[in-house]
């Protein structure tokens, strides 16, 4: 191994690997920001400019936009709660109210570090357990992930306190039936899309999440710009873009990295799982392992709540090179055109590809933790400035999100359609907004509710219709159990505080 | 500098401007690609990739490429159908077919049919052959063993593949057990969401054999066992790959990939962009691409592309009534 590290050292750390490495983690930052553009489509247009080089510096090129989007679309999440990417819409639940609070700077601080250490201890444990981790890859089966998703579910709890536990479930209603539409991810039929040829692809996560986040959020500001409580909300220039982070807070988080990096890393390497329901997983966990006190900050600035998810999506980003690389089978999207260029350079990946191409593998893995320091680099310094976006007024910035939302979503299909659909779910979640309705839940059971669907289907179709694969596995079970202790933990916690 | 995320955000707008609408001012010999999903998608490599090759070999002075997502390229076809725009093409695929014999199923009305009817067909030009495969651990060594298990017990055998029922995936798979004198509905197809996550299927043992492109299997070679292809021969970027013909099972299926034309094309404008797709397969700058891409050749022009296309509408039609999908 030490040898391979060397071999990686020195691909990694060539001029030529260096610059890609950058050039890759800028470009990601940027597209990371932009809603609506993510770093599938980026990578998909760059591969014709990187059969230009060799696979170990087309492939850095390539991750580095991919962590580089993720690290980057925290920014638009905390700041105008617009993810950029799906994989940071759970970095928005904590890391927006703590920017409303007059914490932005301090918000993307929290963001960057944690960012920075997921990415950087996902590629230590990837160094050192890459070759066994693509057993894991293999061991979770369709009752596995259909467990796995129950298990993500139990996170609605963050955003069910205090009277809001029906509102939540209503929302999380809502979401799964806004996942039903489209065709039958079993069969072909299409279901609740009244014979629009627009809608049987389903309607996709993006559009859900700026609809519901971002537009509604900017709807909701104009809609209450005469609030007296809002206007009180402006805060002095330097507070918004103190990057300072006490002592206190760096305890939460020196607590909270390590273990979101794990879970992140984990669900990163499993082929049916990726970095959205890693950090959604990440949140929930996290939840369950507070103190009380910070458990009522969830969903209102929590600095755990703000770097879990943070940790988990670029662990996960790193973990889901394992099944690409060892095994040759693609996850999500963006895995599946790198490796599409992959063999497009004439490797193959496979368990032999610490053999073949041993330069290859190492200097990704090398070039992670380069690209992790230079996205630290690129972002910490900036932070003050682009917290300052906050300051902007409002009758500026609100057009802006606007604007940005809808052209994000129509560079993602250049279908007019989703433009109306997305100011139509924005109008009704305006509304839901103002009878003070949680989006979280919803846009939880939106992705989580469609795999589980899938996952639950497959599994009885696996098993000839019985139920038996509930318990049939012991990693099933055990997630299962896991799921049952922790709902039974928390209304026990609740009978009790009444009492 | 708060003003940095716009000007990025305007840069990036021009740059995407200029990427999907890029047109030359020359006016003549330019050609317009209409994809019917995403970037990074098959479609979309194909096209793009052929629109390289053109202009490369300079048989086209300029290629310009429009990505129209929607009802599973439906959205572009509808285009095609309703607009007959100038100077434009459509790539499509299999799936074509399988939508026009569907189409009864009545999610899509109104104007026009949708179906590879109500489009001019100008060539087929590459394609990929389904393939059946199995993990390396298998004891299952070749499509018999597979056969011989399911006729002992029907249950034995699941076959996965990434898409749903009645998808390409499936119909291949079907058609190795139909060709074996099974019956193809009583196989378990295990449907999953996409080629990567049915290989995971296969590879942690939920199924016995994966159904699907062979396209999609190169990338987990050392994975798994491919035990039949469904080309008339064996193919040269997977030599080790037997044949589903030469294991004694007449079963042939290509999933073909090309172009076709707005209705009202001319006779020659047809055969000229025919000849064009034709002569550009012989170049290096071509080459360059099917290699990249792993792709066959698979030149299959006009007259003889409607034929074929006739031919698979038939066959696949009497699989699927028997599938119970339509």
């Amino acid at each position: 191994m030490i040898e391979g590290i060397l071999i990686g050292l020195t691909t990694a750390l060539t001029f030529q690997n260096i610059l890609m490495v950058m050039v890759g983690c800028f470009f990601g930052t940027i597209i990371g920001m932009l809603p609506g553009l993510g770093p599938m489509t980026a990578i998909a247009l760059m591969i014709p400019i990187t059969y230009g080089f060799d696979p170990a510096t087309g492939l850095i090129l390539m991750a580095g936009v991919y962590y580089g989007a993720v690290f980057g679309g925290s920014t638009s999440s905390i700041l105008l709660n617009a993810p950029g990417v799906p994989g940071t819409v759970a970095t928005s639940f904590d890391g927006y109210p703590m920017a409303q609070q007059g914490k932005a700077g301090k918000a993307l601080a929290i963001a960057a570090w944690s960012s920075f250490a997921g990415g950087t201890l996902s590629a230590i444990y990837l160094l050192f357990m890459a070759p066994s981790l693509s057993k894991v890859s293999l061991s979770f089966r369709s009752p596995d992930y259909f467990a796995l998703m129950i298990l993500g579910l139990t996170a609605i709890a963050a955003f069910s306190s205090k009277g809001q536990f029906l509102k939540a479930m209503m929302m999380v209603v809502l979401g799964l039936m806004l996942a039903s539409v489209g065709q039958d991810s079993l069969s072909d039929i299409t279901r609740f899309t009244f014979n629009n040829m627009n809608l049987t692809d389903g309607i996709s996560f993006v559009l859900v999440v700026m609809a519901t986040f971002a537009m509604s959020e900017a709807l909701t500001i104009i809609l209450k710009r005469n609030d007296p409580t809002s206007a009180a909300k402006q805060v002095s220039l330097t507070e918004l873009g103190s990057i300072k982070i006490n002592k206190e807070e760096r305890t939460k988080m020196y607590k909270t990295i390590p273990r979101s990096s794990v879970i992140g890393f984990l669900i990163g390497v499993l082929p049916g799982a990726g970095a959205t329901i890693a950090s959604f997983l990440a949140y929930g966990m996290e939840r369950n392992v507070v103190s009380d006190e910070e458990k009522e900050k969830f969903g209102k600035g929590s600095v755990n709540g703000l770097s879990a998810p943070e940790t988990a999506n670029n662990a996960a980003c790193s973990g889901s090179f394992v099944p690409m690389l060892t095994l040759g089978i693609p996850g999500s999207g963006t895995t599946a055109v790198m490796l599409g260029a992959l063999l497009g350079f004439g490797v193959q990946p496979g368990p032999r590809l610490y053999m073949t191409n041993p330069e290859i593998f190492w200097s990704i893995i090398m070039s992670m933790y380069i690209g992790m320091v230079i996205l630290l680099i690129l972002n910490l310094p900036l932070i003050p400035y682009i917290a300052r976006i906050l300051a902007v007024p409002k009758n500026y910035l609100i057009p802006l999100i606007l604007f940005f939302s809808v052209t994000g979503i129509y560079v993602m299909s250049f279908n007019n359609f989703d433009i109306y659909l997305m100011i139509g779910i924005a109008v009704v979640a305006t509304f839901l907004r103002l009878y003070d309705f949680p989006m979280p839940p919803l846009i939880l059971a939106f992705v989580l509710g469609g795999l589980m669907e899938e996952n639950l289907r497959r599994s009885l179709l696996l098993s000839n219709g019985s139920w038996e694969f509930l318990w049939d596995r012991t990693l099933t079970a055990c997630i299962l159990v896991t799921t049952i202790l922790i709902v039974v933990w928390h209304i026990y916690k609740t009978f009790k505080k009444k009492n | 500098m708060k003003n940095i995320k716009k000007i990025i955000s305007v840069l990036f707008s021009v740059i995407l401007l200029f990427s999907t609408t890029t047109t030359s001012s020359v006016a003549h010999e330019k050609l317009h690609f209409v994809i019917g999903g995403g970037a990074g998608g098959g479609w979309d490599g194909t096209a793009r990739g052929t629109g390289e090759a053109l202009t490369k070999a300079g048989l086209l002075k300029s290629a310009s490429f429009e990505n129209m997502s929607g009802g599973g390229g439906g959205k572009a076809l509808a285009y095609m159908i309703n607009t007959k725009p100038a100077n434009t093409i459509l790539v499509q695929s299999t799936p074509l077919v399988l939508r026009s014999i569907t189409r009864h199923k009545g999610y899509v009305k109104g104007n026009g049919t949708l179906s590879y009817k109500d489009v001019v067909p100008i060539a087929g030009v590459i394609g990929d052959y389904g393939a059946i495969a199995v993990a390396k651990s298998s004891s299952f060594k070749n499509f018999q063993d597979v056969v011989d298990a399911y006729k002992q017990d029907p249950s034995s055998v699941k076959m996965a593949g990434g898409s749903v029922r009645g998808s390409m995936d499936h119909l291949i798979g079907a058609l190795a057990f139909q060709a074996a004198g099974a019956d193809p509905n009583a196989v378990q197809y295990i449907p999953y969401d996409a080629g990567g996550k049915a290989l995971a299927g296969l590879l942690s043992g939920e199924t016995q054999i994966i159904s699907t492109g062979l396209g999609e299997l190169m990338g987990a070679r050392d994975q798994v066992r491919i035990i039949g292809i469904t080309a008339p021969s064996r193919v040269s970027d997977a030599p080790d790959a037997p044949t589903l013909k030469e294991q004694g099972f007449d079963v042939q299926f290509v999933n073909w990939r090309g172009f076709f034309g707005p209705p009202g094309m001319s006779d020659a404008e047809r055969s000229a962009l025919a000849k064009k797709l034709g002569d550009v397969q012989k170049t290096p700058e071509w080459e360059t691409v099917r290699a990249r891409n792993a792709w066959v050749n698979i030149y299959n022009p006009e007259d003889k592309f409607v034929t074929f296309l006739e031919k698979q509408t038939e066959e696949m039609t009497a699989l699927m009534k028997k599938l119970g999908v339509i």
